[in-house]
C-alpha cells in the first residue's frame, strides 16, 4: 500500500521539480553568459499564466490539434510512474521496462509532430520534419544504451538494473556503462531539445524544432505542452541519475530513506543540470545536417558499451 | 469442428458460384460478400476454437473425393493462420462490397467476387494442407487467383507491367519450391508432411542447406524479402484497396506460414547459419522497405515498402528464434517465435486497416499522390480515426498492438548473449540497433503519411470536395482497428496461445506457463545470468487512459481558463493563407534523404525559366527530383539483358527454314544413337 502512496507521491513530485529543473538550467546559464537571468521559479509562472489564458486556435486545425496535448501530456506523465525517483523497487516496476518508457516518449513526440503538421504552417512541417528525424536517428542510440544497461543487470527493468548496481558497485565504473552513459547523455541532449541539436532560447526559423512545432499552441494547451517537454528533460535526466549513479534512492520506505532519497536525487539532478548549462554556454549550435554525425557518435559509443560488457562478462 | 470447416467450403463456394451468375449489381456485390465474409467468419471460428482446444483436427479427404491424393490436417500453426486469414476476409468483404460499388460498369464485378472468394478459399485450404501437392495446388490457386485481382483496372497505366512482374517472381518462387518438396519428400509429391518430418533427419546435411536455401528463395519471392521485394511495391498498390489490404495482409504472410512449417516443422531447425541468414535477410529488408517508404509519395506504394519492412520485422524474429534453436536455448528460441507470429497478426490488422483507409481516400479523392491530398480529417473523420490507429499501431507506439510484438522481438534479442559463441552473439545488439532505427523511422513515416494527408489544408480541389466513405467500408476499418486495440492490450492471451502453437515444432518446449499476465520472461539461466524484462501493455493503456481523463477534470476543478478562439494562423504578417505556403511530403522526408544519401543517390533537376527583359524576374520554375532504384539498377536490369540477349542468340536457331530444322533433327538423332551406345 505504502508503495502505491508512493508512487503517487512520485508523480506529483516530478511535475512539481520539473519546472523547477529547467528554471535551474536557465537562470544557470544566465549566470555564466554574464546576465543576471531570471528567477528560478519563473516557470512556475509561466504555467499559470499559460493556464490563464484563452486558446486561439487555427482555423487549419481539427481535432487532433486540441487531443494531442492531452496525449503528449498523458504520456510523459505516464513515464513517470515508471522510473525510479525515489525509491529503488517500486510496485508499478514490472508493468513497463526501459524500452516502455522509450516507446511513450515517442508516443508523446508523434503526436506532438503531427499536431505541428496540422495549422498547415510551413513551420509546423519544418518542425515536425526535422523532430522526426532527430527522433528517429537517436533511436538506435537508446536501444542499444539499454541492451548495455540489461546486459549488466540482467533485466531492462528499471528496478532491477538499480537493484544490481547497488549490489555491485563496481558495475558502475565499468566501462560499459561509463561508454553507455556518455552516449544517453548525447542523446538526452537531443531528444530533449537542448545544444547542439536544437536551442531552446530561440525563435529563429533557420534553427528550431521543437518551439517551430508548437507555434500555434497558446493557453492552456501550450501549458500542458510546456510541462510535458519539462517532464521529459526531467525524466532523462533522472535516469542518467537514477540509473547509473543510484546511490541514495530509498531501498526500505522509511521515512529517513525517502528523505535522503529526495535530498540526493536534487543533488544529482543540480549536477546534471550544472553540466547542460556549461555545456550549452561552451559550444555552439551544430548545423542540422551536422546532427546525425553527432547521433552517429553516440551510437558507436552505445555500440562500444555492449561489446565491452559483453567481453567482460 | 467438422461444421465450421463444411460451413467454411460452403460460404466461399456460394461467394464463387454466386458472383459467377449474377455477376455484377448490387446483389452480385452482395452475394460475393456474403460468401467471402461467411467464409472468413467460420474460417475464423473454425481456426479459433482449434487453437483453444489444441486438438489436431484431420479430415477424410480420400473418402470425400478418392484418387485426388488431396490431405488436409490442422495443426495449431495452421489454425493461427487461419485465424489471420478470417480476421482480415471479413473486414475486406464488407468494406469490398462497398468500395466495388464504383467498379460498376468499368471493370468486371464477376471476375473481382469469383476470384476473391477463390483466393480466400485458397488460403484456408493452404493452411490446412498436410501433403505437398495439396500445400503446391493450393498455392499456385492463390498466386493465380491474386494475379487476376491484380489486373482488374487493366487499362490504367503500369497495372499489366505490375501484374507481368508479380507473375513473374511469383513463378521463380514456384519453381524453387516444387524442387524443395522433391528433395523433402524423396521425389512423391503425395508424401505427407509426418512422413517427410521423419524422412528429413535422415537427409544428409547438403540435402537439408539445399532444401532451406530454396525455402528461402521460393518463400522469399512471395514475402518480399531484400533483394526479391521489387514486384511488391508494383503490384499491391495496382490492385483494387480491399485485394491490396488482403495481398499486403495475408497472401504475404503465406510465405511467413510456409518458412516455419518447412524450416522449424519439417526440417526441425538447422544449424546457426540458417537464422542467421534469415536474421541477416530481415534486418536488410526491415532497414530497406522503411527507408524507401520514406521517398515514396504515393500512398498505397508507401504502405506497400512497408510490408517490406515488417516482413523484416518479422523474419529477424524468427531468425533470432532459429539461432537461438540451434544452440538449443528453447525457451529463447520460443520467444522469437513468439515475437515474429505475433507480429504477423499485428502487421496483418494494422496493415489491412491501413490499405483500407489509403482505399477511402482513394475512392473519395481519386487520386494516391500525397502531394495532392492534405486536410481530410475534417471530410473523413472515421477514416481519418481508422488510419490513425493503424498508423500509430504500426509505428510501434504503445499502448497497440505493433509495440507489444516489437517489444518481444526486442527481448528475444537481448538474450542473445547467452549464445556460447561470442562471434554470433556480438550480432545481435547490431539487430537490435538496426530494429530500433526501423521502428524510429516508421514513426517518421507514418507521421509524414498521417500529416501530410489528413491534416492542414487541403492541396487540390479533389481534396476540397472529398466525402466520408460509405458504411460498409468505415465497418470493415473498424473491425481492424479493434483488432489493433485487442491484440495491443491483450498479450496475455495472445502469448500464451502462440506459446501452444509453438510447443513441439521443431521440438520447442511448451512455454505457455512461462508467460504471466504481466508477460513476466523467464529465459533460462544456463548461460550466465536470466534475461528478465516485464512490461503490461493493458495496465501501461488504462493508466494512460486514466490520465487522459483526469488531467482535463483536474484542469476544470481548477478553473483553468476553457475559453478558446478560432483564428488565422500565424502568417508571419501576410493574409492568407494558401495550401502552396505547407510543408509537402517532399519538404518532410528532405532532412532523412539528406542523412540517407549514399543509399539514396538523389538526383536533381531544375529549370529555371527567366523573363527575357530581366533574370531577376522568374516565369516559372520546374524541380524534379528522384532517387536510383538501386536494386533495379544493380540487380535486375543487368539479368534482364542477360535473358534478353540470350533470347537474341538463340532466335537465330529459329530461322523458319524446313532444311535446317531437319539438319537439326539428324543431328539431335546421331547424338541420341551415340549416347544410347555409350550408356
Amino acid at each position: 500500500m505504502t508503495g502505491y502512496v508512493l508512487e503517487i507521491v512520485q508523480v506529483l513530485l516530478a511535475l512539481l521539480l520539473a519546472p523547477g529543473l529547467v528554471g535551474f538550467v536557465r537562470w544557470l546559464k544566465a549566470r555564466l553568459q554574464n546576465r543576471r537571468g531570471a528567477p528560478l521559479w519563473l516557470p512556475y509562472f509561466e504555467l499559470r499564466k499559460l493556464f490563464g489564458k484563452e486558446v486561439v486556435m487555427s482555423n487549419n486545425a481539427s481535432w487532433l490539434f486540441r487531443v494531442a496535448p492531452y496525449i503528449i501530456f498523458a504520456s510523459a506523465v505516464t513515464v513517470t510512474f515508471l522510473i525510479p525517483l525515489l525509491g529503488a523497487r517500486l510496485p508499478f516496476d514490472n508493468i513497463g521496462d526501459l524500452l516502455v518508457v522509450v516507446y511513450l516518449l515517442l508516443l508523446g513526440t508523434f503526436f506532438l509532430a503531427l499536431a505541428g503538421l496540422d495549422p498547415g504552417t510551413a513551420f509546423g512541417g519544418m518542425g515536425a520534419s526535422r523532430e522526426m528525424t532527430v527522433a528517429a536517428i537517436a533511436e538506435p542510440t537508446i536501444a542499444l544504451a539499454i541492451f548495455g544497461l540489461a546486459l549488466g543487470a540482467g533485466s531492462t527493468n528499471l528496478g532491477q538494473i538499480v537493484s544490481a548496481t547497488l549490489a555491485n558497485p563496481g558495475l558502475a565504473l565499468s566501462p560499459g556503462y561509463l561508454l553507455a552513459f556518455a552516449a544517453l547523455f548525447v542523446v538526452t541532449l537531443a531528444e530533449t531539445g537542448r545544444l547542439p541539436v536544437d536551442n531552446p532560447a530561440t525563435h529563429l526559423e533557420l534553427t528550431m524544432i521543437h518551439e517551430a512545432m508548437i507555434l500555434e499552441y497558446s493557453g492552456r494547451y501550450l501549458a500542458l505542452i510546456e510541462w510535458a517537454a519539462w517532464l521529459k528533460l526531467f525524466v532523462f535526466f533522472t535516469l542518467l541519475a537514477n540509473l547509473f549513479v543510484p546511490w541514495g534512492l530509498a531501498t526500505t520506505l522509511t521515512p529517513a530513506a525517502l528523505v535522503i532519497a529526495l535530498v540526493t536525487l536534487i543533488i544529482k539532478l543540480a549536477v546534471l543540470g550544472v553540466v547542460v548549462a556549461v555545456v550549452e554556454t561552451r559550444i555552439a549550435k551544430l548545423r542540422l545536417f551536422r546532427v546525425p554525425e553527432l547521433l552517429g557518435m553516440s551510437f558507436v559509443l552505445a555500440l562500444l558499451a555492449v561489446t565491452s560488457s559483453f567481453l567482460l562478462k | 469442428m467438422m461444421l465450421l470447416f463444411f460451413l467454411m467450403l460452403f460460404a466461399y463456394g456460394f461467394g464463387t458460384v454466386g458472383a459467377l451468375l449474377l455477376g455484377r449489381g448490387r446483389l452480385g456485390r452482395a452475394v460475393a460478400a456474403v460468401g467471402a465474409g461467411g467464409g472468413a467468419g467460420a474460417g475464423l471460428m473454425f481456426g479459433g476454437s482449434a487453437l483453444i482446444a489444441r486438438q489436431p483436427f484431420s479430415v477424410d479427404v480420400p473418402r470425400i473425393m478418392p484418387l485426388t491424393g488431396f490431405a488436409l490436417q490442422l495443426d495449431g500453426l495452421g489454425a493461427f493462420f487461419l485465424v489471420v486469414i478470417g480476421l482480415v476476409g471479413i473486414a475486406v468483404a464488407l468494406y469490398g462490397f462497398g468500395y466495388s460499388a464504383a467498379y460498376e460498369g468499368r471493370y468486371s464485378l464477376r471476375m473481382m467476387g469469383v476470384m476473391l472468394n477463390v483466393l480466400l478459399l485458397s488460403l484456408s485450404l493452404q493452411v490446412l494442407a498436410a501433403n505437398a501437392l495439396t500445400f503446391l495446388l493450393t498455392w499456385e490457386l492463390m498466386s493465380l487467383s491474386a494475379y487476376w485481382l491484380v489486373l482488374t483496372e487493366h487499362d490504367q497505366p503500369g497495372t499489366v507491367q505490375a501484374g507481368v512482374w508479380y507473375i513473374a517472381m511469383t513463378h521463380a518462387g514456384f519453381v524453387a519450391l516444387v524442387a524443395m518438396f522433391l528433395l523433402l519428400a524423396g521425389g512423391e509429391l503425395t508424401t505427407s508432411f509426418a512422413a517427410m518430418r521423419t524422412n528429413a533427419a535422415t537427409l544428409t546435411p547438403l540435402v537439408r542447406d539445399a532444401v532451406f536455401l530454396l525455402v528461402l528463395f521460393g518463400f522469399g519471392a512471395k514475402v518480399g524479402i531484400v533483394p526479391l521485394h521489387v514486384w511488391l511495391p508494383l503490384a499491391h498498390p495496382v490492385a483494387p484497396s480491399h485485394v491490396s489490404a488482403l495481398m499486403s495482409g495475408v497472401v504475404i504472410k503465406m510465405g511467413i506460414y510456409g518458412l516455419v512449417r518447412v524450416v522449424l516443422d519439417l526440417l526441425g531447425g538447422g544449424p546457426a547459419w540458417w537464422g542467421l541468414v534469415v536474421l541477416g535477410l530481415g534486418v536488410v529488408s526491415a532497414l530497406l522497405g522503411v527507408l524507401y517508404a520514406l521517398m515514396e509519395h504515393d500512398l498505397k506504394r508507401l504502405l506497400a515498402y512497408h510490408s517490406v519492412e515488417n516482413i523484416g520485422i518479422i523474419l529477424i524474429g524468427l531468425g533470432a528464434g532459429l539461432v537461438f534453436h540451434s544452440y538449443g536455448l528453447m525457451t529463447l528460441a520460443a520467444l522469437g517465435f513468439i515475437g515474429g507470429l505475433y507480429h504477423t497478426i499485428n502487421h496483418a490488422s494494422f496493415k489491412g486497416l491501413l490499405f483500407l483507409g489509403a482505399g477511402s481516400v482513394l475512392h473519395a479523392t481519386h487520386t494516391r499522390n500525397m502531394e495532392e491530398l492534405g486536410g481530410l480529417i475534417k471530410r473523413m473523420p472515421w477514416t481519418a480515426l481508422g488510419f490513425l490507429i493503424g498508423a500509430a499501431a504500426i509505428s510501434a507506439l504503445p499502448p497497440l498492438n505493433g509495440f507489444v510484438s516489437e517489444w518481444l522481438i526486442f527481448q528475444a534479442l537481448l538474450g542473445g548473449f547467452n549464445i556460447p559463441v561470442p562471434e554470433v552473439a556480438v550480432l545481435m545488439p547490431v539487430a537490435v540497433g538496426m530494429l530500433a532505427l526501423t521502428s524510429g523511422l516508421a514513426a517518421a513515416c507514418f507521421v509524414k503519411a498521417f500529416g501530410i494527408t489528413f491534416l492542414a489544408i487541403s492541396r487540390s480541389p479533389e481534396a476540397v470536395h472529398a466525402h466520408e466513405a460509405p458504411l460498409a467500408m468505415r465497418v470493415g476499418m473498424a473491425i481492424l482497428a479493434l483488432a489493433c486495440v485487442g491484440l495491443g492490450l491483450a498479450p496475455f492471451i495472445v502469448v500464451p496461445l502462440l506459446g501452444g502453437v509453438l510447443s513441439g515444432l521443431g521440438s520447442l518446449p511448451d512455454t505457455r506457463a512461462a508467460f504471466t499476465l504481466n508477460l513476466a520472461l523467464q529465459t533460462q539461466a544456463e548461460f550466465g545470468q536470466p534475461l528478465t524484462g516485464t512490461m503490461s501493455p493493458t495496465v501501461v493503456g488504462l493508466g494512460l487512459l486514466g490520465i487522459l481523463v483526469l488531467v482535463p477534470v483536474v484542469m476544470w476543478g481548477l478553473r483553468v481558463n476553457r475559453n478558446l478562439r478560432v483564428g488565422d494562423t500565424w502568417g508571419c504578417g501576410r493574409i492568407g493563407q494558401t495550401p502552396r505556403m505547407e510543408y509537402t511530403a517532399t519538404a518532410f522526408a528532405e532532412p532523412l534523404r539528406r542523412v540517407f544519401a549514399e543509399l539514396y543517390r538523389p538526383t536533381k533537376e531544375l529549370t529555371i525559366d527567366f523573363h527575357p527583359e530581366s533574370k531577376y524576374f522568374v516565369q516559372s520554375i520546374a524541380y524534379k527530383s528522384d532517387i536510383t532504384p538501386l536494386f533495379d539498377h544493380w540487380l535486375y536490369d543487368p539479368f534482364l539483358r542477360l535473358v534478353r540477349g540470350t533470347a537474341q542468340q538463340v532466335r537465330r536457331l529459329q530461322a523458319g527454314s524446313l532444311h535446317l530444322y531437319l539438319v537439326y533433327v539428324t543431328i539431335i538423332l546421331v547424338i541420341l544413337l551415340l549416347a544410347a551406345r555409350w550408356f
